[in-house]
């Protein structure tokens, strides 16, 4: 029998987006460490359905580390404080027996509350809709060969294109700022050849939108880099703040 | 003009566009403090040499140039400050607090920017009165005795104005204090300009930590060196 | 009443077929275009990139996901790579070649003409992806890289790192904000499809829930686009994420639909093995690691036992005392041997006693070889995030120690059976991607579930709508319809009754229950006894859901129990279909295996050393056909419609890759 572990849970309970929020503590006994931080959450979540109580909400979809939906800062810390995973990817084996372990959503006004841990984080869509993306019409493509592009720059780009959209970032933030994610995708375009024509558009509209979306502003802490679970590099922000000055020099001036 | 207004206006209304004025307004107060910290060493070469200085300040451009200087760095100071204290506010709408707050690597000089750079503020409006409006003290009387005798021509004695300044305890302490949290202040302040302004990548990385490290200690040690000289040590007695 | 499908393959040779279909197909004026009204239903690569093309076309489309965004559809799971026959490596591709590799992969079950056609478009994809940014691994002279991937001889897979899923959906989302943000689609997250609403046969709307307040709200639309994804998780445990379902697809069934070859389903060699009751999922171990990894097993089950106690390391075994059965079984395509056949072979080896893990249940996928032929730093650059996810879960370091896996569910062949424009037998419901049956056959070979997606949504569909659309007037059904309120009430009285049941077991509990019965019985290996016993067990556990589940909370809000009993409710019904149609497919195909059909000793294409005893045996005589299967209501026995499949081609062979 793998060893288990018995844990108190102090977790953010929030009916509504509407409804005030509090803090209640749960039991969470015999979890095997072999578990996932979410099947902990599966686990004590059965128990309390059994009991007649109303499960945990969180966000959650492939539980690999790629779709981005999961969510929690657990210790103050999001997706917790082993580096370059999500939650889901967080095992329980990095607890100790006894522990008390705090749960609460993504923070940020941007990331409005819809249900106890579950966060409405639409301003990052609507921010990509804004300007984030290469403007190509399906079948309109040259061959994709017919454009080679240096592998370091194609390196640079993926390393930024890696993001997941998850929002650890802007949880992260002591200013909830949306900078590493907006300066990714500025990034993992702005490193392409095929991103260039719209580049200077791009990254105006998607500052502007960002900053509509009432994020914070960055103050270079880099909280974001390590809280991010793919460990995107805070030098995209760099790069996103000089092509935004440029671009906005352009705009006013030629 | 309509152009350039455009211009600022659309840096000023941006988020990284303010920041950008913090970074370039910063720039200029760092290069000030070299240029200040170069001249407040001349302390140690000698009275002649630091009233030299202070007279030549105060007749550059036939006496314009302190004016634009000063006016110079109020605008910067201003524009530092308004920009700072603008994105301070909207940081601090942007986030609901944590029941756990917990920090992952964020170094303690990079979370009070503010309060660090307020003190700065209150020790500097103090630095003015003390030194440059030398209200509540005697030291706009001080005459340089050796030059008038030399020359004949009367000017204003700097040097002993420092020396006299510096030999009170607790002026010294609020200065050191000051120059402790201008440390800290630019400690994360001279690498972050660098990331503002979008010039820091990953193989500069260490590079700007190291600049911005060492920028914040020489300031440091420069500018508590003359006080401490003069408190502790007794130099110009 | 059984009925032969028309298929509506075009005539002509099977390398214009498509041209020529083209060509054949309506069109409508762009000024007509708007008028037109699209609902898409799944926002991953096949939803996702057909709402994006349609809306560039001019159509107005509606778009909807139960994910919070579009971007978090699970193709971004996938892996490994995408395939295309551009040739660049100059080792003998084309797109015949793919067409016939993509052929015989799926064991001579799919529609030739679609798997022809699929690639052809296989080249315009990856043209369409590089310039929307997408960073495919590239090599120093700034070109396009390629892998070879299993159950092909040539290099023709594009990937990005290890996240080729990723960033290929990444790209199709961004053009679809693009079109959200003109005004083109109107993106519905967090909205579930839970009917299919039909006027005068025709599919004409859909009635969704809000996930976020529980509201029931209806849509019309002159044509529905269904791009769900598969059902792997009737098993419960599979590698798909927790929220993939076969709800939209069966609630369109259950409106007459047919649901073609539903027992053709993917298990995947390479993942994670199993570790305890607690697990909600399975973790994929890319495909790709099978180019640098040999699988072995020990050679006997004392040593296996001992690895089991612990009384022995891996490592400690010797070379003689390794069986490494892949190479040994297929030698040609060796560790690259096809998935069906990878986790047969793994299974076998198990249920001889040979397993290695805790549980008996893993193989070792080992790195050792390579380690010493190319060094730790290549196979790190190669393989480091999924070495690194890897140690991550289970904890053991897979540079030192090898790897334990065993196969897990990952995809599935089978769909809605849809023609050849894509249409399902409801005129209007068109189905894409996973959702559909029509271009994998029996076994799906890696790096083709991305092309066929993106083939259905970007080149496709979008051609082949406007064969329905030009025969509708835009516009003529609203949602004030009769039919929308009928089935919006019908959600409602079913939400209610699930509500009201307050039993004491949870939806989970009895969705492992299922996914357990359909593992043992219906998973790598069937037999006609275990599928009877499973059609037994599934009722009985669909009888104690309906009056023993426990969903607390209400339909106002967000209600993920709510959420789920839905999903695991439609799992109850679908998996008793899938041992219906593996019942009924006396035969063994690609990822269907009937113990009672395989090749023995006194066979003589094992004789004439074609096949080795043990191997899947088809019966081309009596089963080249799709098994389309209608609803009759739940308990009942579904129709078997039937489509042959014809071969003009290519004559299905004896599948072998020795």
């Amino acid at each position: 029998m793998s060893k288990q572990l018995n844990l108190t849970l102090k977790v953010w309970r929030q009916d509504s987006k509407e409804s005030a929020g509090r803090i209640e503590t749960y039991p969470a006994n015999n979890i095997p460490e072999e578990a996932s931080f979410l099947e902990m959450l599966d686990i004590v979540n059965e128990g309390l359905i059994v009991q007649g109580k109303e499960p945990i909400h969180f966000d959650h979809d492939c539980r690999e580390g790629i779709c981005g939906s999961c969510s929690l800062t657990i210790n103050g810390i999001p997706h917790g404080k082993d580096r370059g995973v999500t939650t889901c990817q967080l095992h329980m084996r990095k607890f100790t027996n006894g522990d008390t372990i705090w749960i609460e959503p993504f923070r940020a006004k941007a990331f409005p509350i819809v249900r106890d841990l579950i966060v409405d984080r639409s301003a990052f869509d609507r921010i990509i809709a804004s300007g984030g993306y290469i403007d190509v019409r399906t079948g309109s493509a040259v061959d994709a060969n017919s454009l080679p592009i240096p592998k370091a720059d194609a390196d640079s780009a993926f390393d930024a294109a890696a993001c997941i959209g998850c929002g650890a970032c802007v949880a992260s933030c002591k200013n909830a700022s949306a900078m590493l994610f907006v300066s990714a995708k500025v990034s993992h375009l702005g490193h392409l050849p095929q991103g260039q024509p719209e580049r200077e558009k791009r990254v105006l509209a998607m500052v502007r939108q960002m900053d509509a979306e009432g994020f914070g502003n960055c103050t270079n802490q880099y909280e974001c880099e390590a809280a991010c679970p793919k460990e995107i590099s805070a030098d995209h922000i760099a790069r996103m703040n000089r092509d935004f000055a440029k671009a906005a020099a352009k705009e006013a001036l030629v | 003009m309509n152009a350039l207004s455009r211009c600022l206006c659309s840096y000023w209304s941006s988020s990284i566009g303010k920041k950008l004025v913090v970074a370039l307004t910063g720039l200029a107060l760092v290069l000030f403090l070299a240029g200040h910290l170069t001249g407040n060493l001349l302390v140690f070469v000698g009275q002649k040499a630091f009233n030299d200085y202070a007279e030549l300040l105060h007749h550059a451009l036939h006496g314009a140039g302190v004016w634009i200087a000063r006016i110079g760095l109020l605008s910067c100071v201003t524009l530092h400050i308004v920009a700072t204290i603008q994105l301070t506010r909207e940081n601090k709408a942007a986030r609901t607090p944590y029941a756990f707050d917990a920090t992952i690597q964020a170094p303690k000089s990079s979370r009070i920017m503010i309060w660090s750079g307020l003190t700065i503020l209150a020790f500097v409006i103090y630095h003015l009165l003390h030194f440059t409006v030398r209200a509540g003290n005697t030291y706009d009387t001080y005459v340089d005795a050796a030059h008038l005798a030399n020359t004949g021509l009367t000017r204003h004695d700097a040097w002993k104005m420092v020396i006299d300044g510096f030999s009170v305890w607790y002026v010294v302490a609020f200065y050191v204090i000051a120059m402790t949290l201008l440390c800290s202040h630019l400690s994360h302040g001279v690498a972050s300009m660098f990331q503002t302004l979008g010039l820091r990548s990953k193989k500069s990385r260490p590079m700007i930590a190291a600049i911005s490290k060492g920028y914040a200690l020489l300031i440091w040690l420069g500018f508590i060196s003359i006080p401490l000289a003069i408190l502790v040590f007794g130099f110009g007695k | 009443m059984s009925f032969i499908l028309d298929s509506k393959v075009p005539a002509g040779p099977l390398d214009q077929k498509w041209s020529k279909h083209k060509m054949d197909s309506k069109l409508i004026n762009p000024a007509n275009k708007r008028k037109y009204t699209i609902i898409v239903v799944g926002s991953g690569l096949a939803g996702g990139a057909a709402a994006a093309t349609l809306a560039e076309l001019g159509y107005q489309v509606k778009c909807f996901c139960y994910q919070d965004s579009p971007r978090r559809a699970h193709s971004i799971a996938a892996q490994g790579g995408i395939n295309a026959a551009k040739n660049y490596r100059n080792d003998g591709d084309s797109t015949f070649r793919l067409f016939y590799d993509t052929l015989k992969g799926g064991d001579f079950r799919s529609r030739e003409a679609n798997v022809y056609r699929l690639a052809e478009v296989s080249t315009a994809i990856i043209d369409q992806c590089v310039a929307q940014g997408v960073p495919f691994a590239r090599e120093y002279g700034g070109l396009l890289d390629n892998r070879s991937f299993g159950g092909a001889q040539v290099s023709r897979t594009f990937y990005a790192r290890g996240q080729t899923g990723q960033q290929l959906l990444i790209g199709c989302y961004q053009a679809l904000e693009k079109e959200i943000h003109k005004g083109g689609v109107k993106m519905f997250p967090r909205t579930e499809m839970l009917d299919l609403v039909l006027v005068d046969g025709q599919a004409k709307g859909i009635v969704v829930r809000d996930l976020n307040t529980g509201k029931i709200s209806s849509h019309a639309a002159d044509a529905v686009l269904l791009a769900t994804g598969g059902y792997g998780n009737v098993f419960f445990l599979s590698t798909n994420a927790m929220g993939c379902n076969v709800t939209a697809a069966w609630r369109a069934a259950k409106k007459g639909a047919l649901f073609a070859n539903p027992c053709y389903t993917q298990i995947h060699p390479t993942c994670i093995p199993v570790s305890g009751e607690y697990q909600s999922k399975l973790t994929l171990m890319s495909e790709s690691l099978r180019n640098d990894g040999r699988v072995w097993a020990p050679r006997t089950r004392e040593l296996a036992e001992k690895i089991r106690k612990g009384q022995l390391s891996p490592n400690d075994i010797a070379e003689d005392d390794r069986d490494y059965y892949l190479e040994r079984k297929y030698p040609s395509f060796g560790n690259l041997a096809p998935r069906d056949i990878s986790s047969r072979a793994a299974k076998e080896a198990c249920d001889d006693g040979r397993g290695v893990a805790p549980t008996g249940l893993g193989v070792y996928l080992d790195f050792r070889d390579a380690i010493k032929r190319l060094g730790e730093d290549t196979i790190r650059a190669r393989y480091g995030n999924l070495f690194q996810m890897y140690e991550k879960i289970a904890g053991e370091d897979p540079y030192t120690r090898p790897m334990m896996i065993y196969p897990a569910v990952h995809y599935t062949m089978g769909g809605l059976w849809v023609d050849y424009n894509l249409m399902s037998n409801i005129p209007g419901l068109h189905v894409l991607g996973e959702a559909n049956f029509s271009d994998h056959g029996a076994n799906r070979l890696g790096a083709s579930a991305l092309m066929q997606g993106l083939a259905d949504g970007y080149f496709v569909a979008p051609t082949t709508v406007a064969n329905y659309l030009a025969t509708q007037k835009p516009g003529t059904v609203t949602t004030d319809h009769p039919e929308f309120k009928k089935a919006e009430a019908e959600i409602n009285a079913r939400t209610a009754q699930m509500l009201a049941i307050g039993g004491k077991r949870t939806v989970d509990s009895f969705h492992r229950d299922l996914g357990k019965i359909i593992w043992d019985k219906c998973g790598m290996e069937r037999s006609a006894e275990g599928l009877h016993q499973a059609l037994k067990e599934i009722p009985a556990i669909r009888e104690e859901f309906w009056s023993n589940v426990r969903i607390p909370g209400s339909g106002a809000g967000a209600n993920m129990e709510l959420e789920k009993a839905g999903r695991v409710a439609d799992f109850l019904e679908f998996g008793e279909l899938m041992c219906h149609d593996a019942l009924n497919r006396e035969e063994s195909c690609g990822g269907h295996f009937r113990a009672e059909h395989q090749y023995t000793e006194s066979d003589p294409e094992v004789q004439a050393g074609k096949t080795q005893p043990g191997e899947a045996k088809r019966h081309d005589d009596t089963f080249a056909y799709v098994a389309a299967w209608q609803f009759t209501g739940a308990g009942n026995a579904p129709i078997l419609h039937k489509e042959p499949l014809t071969f003009e081609t290519l004559k299905p062979s004896v599948r072998s890759y020795a």
